[in-house]
């Protein structure tokens, strides 16, 4: 690889030095995105392996190949890691930290030394998890009391391994708020900043007001199990709805850190491959903002089954729905920006336009479930997995794979097969909708979530989606693959492959260590498609 | 932030400073979030259970409480002081009250230490009763706090000490300073809410 780099230009790539210390000690944040990138994948990929094996046991409706209790096991395994390890940390961690520096013309974040502290911490929560695994627990993802409170399984450890991961999610939004307000190169005003920027601003926001409230939820959950102490308990006089209610006023705003970034990512992919102008700029940045302020008054729409009063959960219910004006006004200027252009399906491009129709569809049956009627009916059965699902695979891991193969040439500078990744594109599209659509159906008729057994006659769709896991999987499998190839081929990648404007297609892919060789003066947003291009320098 | 292994960072000290500042008071907000699902928990059951409160906030020991408060008041004064001092470049004066402020802290520790021992003689332990679940996780979160402060302006006086800091650079001593007032303030707030209102 050095060599080809050093016989067309001189520089030094960021990926040059090598070496385990070079990579565990390195405060450049393009490393430290790589670094989150790896062990986000690798947990995605644990977690989804788990997913395959409950579908495999959902195949039949008796608990032929694992027990009740395994499958217990496996599903608060699999949403646990899903959740805590890959998809809160997920894009913002990744692709936040190679992206932003590189988007607003910085030679770094604000601080290099805290970026590389929260990606260790975000190691010692892993290491804890690790551990937890020894005594897994069988709570759920939710943790939810009075189970979490008096089931034998080690529940501390999980917890304890969780609450150190949201040190890393505060550090990582608090060094990236700081670096938008004062990284930002000459002229890169906040409305020529790219949208990516406003949806990790959005995000980091929400890491940062969010994640305390877990943090002290789950420390009191610990001192309930270990101290004795009662807010949970209402043989104590506390109260395991409060629970609920403080897990949900920080695990509503998580799923949109989960999910702004993607939205970010997909604004930046469809400008580039539709050649026009983004469409709503100053819409699509603020509704991110407008998303991240509701996503604070939406909570209890979680607990409308959990004895909470009418009159709460009526008005809870209405600012529910609040939250589908700033996402369709993503929607429709996406479309919009769309219309007319001179698209280019690029293998990117389609993770992107799944995202719209996956995303779509989740947004609207959770317009279901947020009307108080049909949630009554809906609630705990797989129309929520199904939901929950088309929003977290059809949107924010849509838009994480989106991202890889859009930002694949820039950061490794090589290419990976592009007709390949087209076919891997269609199996995980296809086999998405074949495992989760007849949940929707499913859940309809009444099938509960979290149940190892069910009725024979859910069999028939029980095991269509099964067969879509399948499918699924092998998509993800061949995806996987055909980017680890890629990082081996000969084939450099060219500085810009696609003629985007965004400032970090204007560097050498890799990109150089300090970023720019002369910190960059901007002087139009980075969307002109279409028009004359302003030339870079 | 000047050298970080082969990458090397040249930041404008004066943004240099705003980006501290700007990150510390972030870094406070999330601890008012922190603390904030802590007050939350109190405001509802003290709602519930007015008559719980009201009979065992009396077994709290009030004196001891309002000595704490003063101490910890002073200290936020004497690192005032410190802050000032070293923005004027008199790193002896800051250093000896960063001392003083530290001493202040160890002080708090002692008398919230004879606190605690004295509820637990009498067997009222966090699993009690629901306010003394609150009186004990909200102040051993605050002593936590308070620990951590002391080991952060142990470094800082020791660093004062040795000169590295002056009028045009004191941003570490600042932002100490910062987190100090923090844990101030909200033993501000637990003193009346556990101490006072019956």
């Amino acid at each position: 690889m050095a060599n080809h780099t050093i016989a067309t230009n001189v520089y030094v790539s960021f990926l040059d030095k090598k070496g385990f210390l070079s990579w565990f000690l390195t405060t450049d944040h393009k490393r430290i995105g790589i670094l989150y990138l790896i062990s986000i994948s690798f947990f995605f990929l644990i977690a989804g392996t788990i997913a395959l094996l409950m579908r495999f046991e959902l195949l039949t409706p008796a608990s032929d190949f694992v027990s009740p209790h395994t499958y217990n096991v496996l599903f608060t395994l699999h949403g646990s890691l899903m959740v805590f390890f890959f998809i809160v940390p997920g894009l913002a961690a990744s692709f936040g930290n190679f992206l932003i520096p590189l988007m607003i013309g910085a030679p770094d974040v604000s601080f290099p030394k805290l970026n590389l502290a929260s990606y260790w911490i975000y190691l010692l929560g892993t290491i804890i998890m690790l551990f937890a695994l020894l005594q897994p627990a069988d709570t759920g993802w939710t943790f939810y009391t009075p189970y979490s409170a008096n089931t034998d399984a080690d529940v501390i450890l999980i917890t304890l391994g969780v609450f150190v991961l949201g040190f890393s999610s505060i550090l990582t939004g608090l060094n990236f708020i700081v670096t938008i307000h004062k990284m930002r190169a000459p002229g890169m005003t906040w409305h020529r900043l790219p949208l990516f920027i406003w949806a990790s601003y959005a995000t980091a926001i929400l890491q940062l007001l969010a994640t305390p409230v877990v943090g002290i939820t789950l420390l009191l959950l610990i001192a309930e199990r270990s101290l004795g102490v009662g807010f949970f308990d209402p043989a104590k006089g506390g109260d395991p709805v409060l629970f609920q209610n403080f897990f949900w006023f920080y695990s509503h705003p998580a799923v949109y850190i989960m999910i702004i970034p993607a939205m970010g990512v997909i604004s930046e992919i469809i400008p580039v491959f539709s050649r026009k102008p983004i469409f709503g700029y100053k819409a699509i940045a603020y509704s991110s903002l407008g998303i991240a302020f509701i996503s604070f008054l939406v909570w209890a729409h979680h607990m409308f089954t959990s004895g909470i009063s009418e009159v709460a959960a009526t008005i809870f219910s209405f600012l529910t729905f609040l939250v589908a004006i700033p996402t369709a006004i993503k929607v429709f200027n996406w479309v919009a920006t769309l219309y007319k252009g001179s698209i280019e399906l690029h293998s990117a491009m389609l993770y992107a336009l799944g995202f719209i129709f996956l995303f779509t569809i989740g947004g609207l049956t959770g317009v279901f479930l947020g009307a108080l009627a049909a949630d009554i009916h809906l609630h705990d059965t797989y129309f929520i997995v199904a939901h929950m699902h088309y929003v977290m695979i059809g949107g924010t891991v849509m838009g994480f794979f989106g991202a890889i193969h859009f930002w694949y040439p820039k950061w490794f500078g090589k290419m990976f097969n592009e007709s390949v990744a087209k076919l891997s594109w269609f199996l995980i599209f296809v086999g998405f909708n074949i495992t989760f659509f007849p949940q929707f159906f499913l859940g309809i008729q009444g099938m509960p979530r979290r149940y190892a057994t069910y009725p024979e006659e859910f069999q028939s769709l029980m095991a269509l989606s099964t067969y879509g896991s399948w499918i699924l999987g092998l998509g993800i499998l061949i995806m996987t693959v055909n980017l680890l190839k890629g990082l081996f081929s000969v084939e450099k990648a060219p500085q810009n492959p696609y003629g985007s404007l965004s400032l970090e297609w204007q560097v050498p892919s890799p990109p150089p260590l300090e970023n720019f060789a002369e910190i960059p003066h901007v002087t139009d947003w980075s969307y002109g498609y279409g028009k004359k291009k302003e030339v870079d320098a | 932030m000047e050298e970080s292994h082969g990458h090397i960072h040249h930041m404008d000290p004066e943004v240099e400073y705003s980006s501290s500042k700007l990150g510390m008071w972030l870094f406070l907000g999330t601890e008012i979030m922190l603390f904030g699902g802590l007050f939350a928990a109190y405001a509802i059951f003290r709602a519930k259970y007015p008559e719980m409160f009201l009979e065992s906030h009396q077994e709290l020991n009030r004196e001891m409480g309002a000595i704490n408060t003063c101490i910890l008041i002073f200290s936020s004064l004497t690192m005032a002081i410190a802050v000032t001092a070293i923005q004027k470049g008199k790193r002896k004066m800051a250093g000896l009250f960063i001392l003083v402020t530290i001493i202040c802290g160890l002080g708090f520790g002692v008398v919230k230490y004879f606190e605690y021992g004295a509820k637990f003689a009498h067997h009222i332990y966090p699993d009690t009763n629901i306010f003394f679940s609150l009186y004990f996780m909200m102040t051993g979160l605050h002593m936590i706090h308070v620990f951590i402060g002391l080991v952060v302006l142990g470094v800082i006086m020791v660093l004062t000490f040795k000169g590295k800091f002056n009028e045009k650079y004191s941003t570490p001593v600042e932002m100490g300073g910062l987190y100090w007032h923090l844990v101030d303030l909200i033993w501000i707030y637990l003193f009346p809410l556990l101490y006072l209102v019956g």
